[in-house]
């Protein structure tokens, strides 16, 4: 009961913020309901048994990559009176409704099965979940973790030299 | 016990509302914005089935959108910063020089 009070509380807070992310004029509060809209998703990783997840979630999203759209944005000040929306908005408003629409249908009709893997919530306590997740990406998932890493780093050098003025 | 499609309903909602300010803002950083909503929409997608059906492998791949959602921002800010200096604006549509 508690828990599906908290999941639709997470769900309301989740929807309503991201909708301010979309029709805020001030790039500035677009990006306060972002910060929202990530933390109450961290709030959603608790309630599905991932609290490694959440709480990278909260060091990631919240802690570097919105510290750096906020930085970018004082740093550009893009605060005035402008035109918010594209001559698209009404076509595209329409189609994001319709698009609702048909998903919701799909969703709803359709049942979901498939095998089972072998992390069921009694192992996991047992394991515990930083463990499982560690002992997984180290064994299985080592050469996509190493190219994530090299992903990080190219990244790191592109906007090096994206940004820099005079190479 | 919250039923799976619970999440795919609000992954789906998250994932539109992102796609639609992508399509009409006209501010290069709420479109960045809506794309980390997009890519948080698939995030709770993958640990929903993953909890669902028992299974590690959901959750180990939201590390890696992580990632790519990280080098995502830090590139897209230097394109908008390097943007801003060659064209004193930071919308979408007046950054159309490379349009015949």
């Amino acid at each position: 009961m508690i828990l599906n009070l908290l999941f639709f509380y997470f769900a309301a807070v989740i929807v309503i913020s991201a909708l301010f992310v979309i029709i805020k004029r001030n790039a500035f509060h677009s990006a306060i309901a972002l910060l929202v809209t990530l933390i109450h998703i961290a709030g959603i990783f608790v309630l599905l048994n991932s609290e490694f997840l959440a709480a990278v979630q909260i060091l990631v999203y919240a802690g570097a990559i919105l510290v750096m759209i906020i930085f970018v944005l004082m740093f550009l000040n893009v605060t005035q009176r402008y035109r918010m929306f594209n001559r698209q908005k009404f076509i595209a408003f329409l189609m994001g409704i319709i698009l609702v629409g048909e998903v919701l249908y799909v969703i709803s009709v359709s049942a979901i099965k498939g095998p089972k893997g072998g992390f069921n919530i009694a192992k996991m306590l047992s394991e515990g979940n930083t463990q499982a997740i560690g002992r997984i990406l180290y064994t299985e998932y080592l050469f996509p973790f190493e190219v994530a890493s090299i992903i990080l780093l190219v990244a790191m050098i592109g906007a090096i030299v994206l940004a820099k003025k005079e190479i | 016990m919250i039923p799976l499609h619970y999440y795919l309903i609000l992954a789906a909602i998250l994932f539109i509302i992102g796609m639609v300010g992508v399509l009409v803002r006209r501010n290069f950083l709420t479109v960045l914005m809506s794309i980390e909503l997009m890519l948080n929409a698939v995030n709770i997608n993958f640990v929903a089935f993953a909890h669902y059906m028992d299974s590690m492998t959901g959750r180990i791949y939201v590390f890696f959108i992580m990632t790519v959602a990280a080098a995502e921002a830090a590139i897209g800010l230097a394109i908008l910063i390097s943007a801003y200096r060659n064209t004193g604006t930071t919308f979408v549509d007046e950054i159309s020089s490379l349009k015949g």
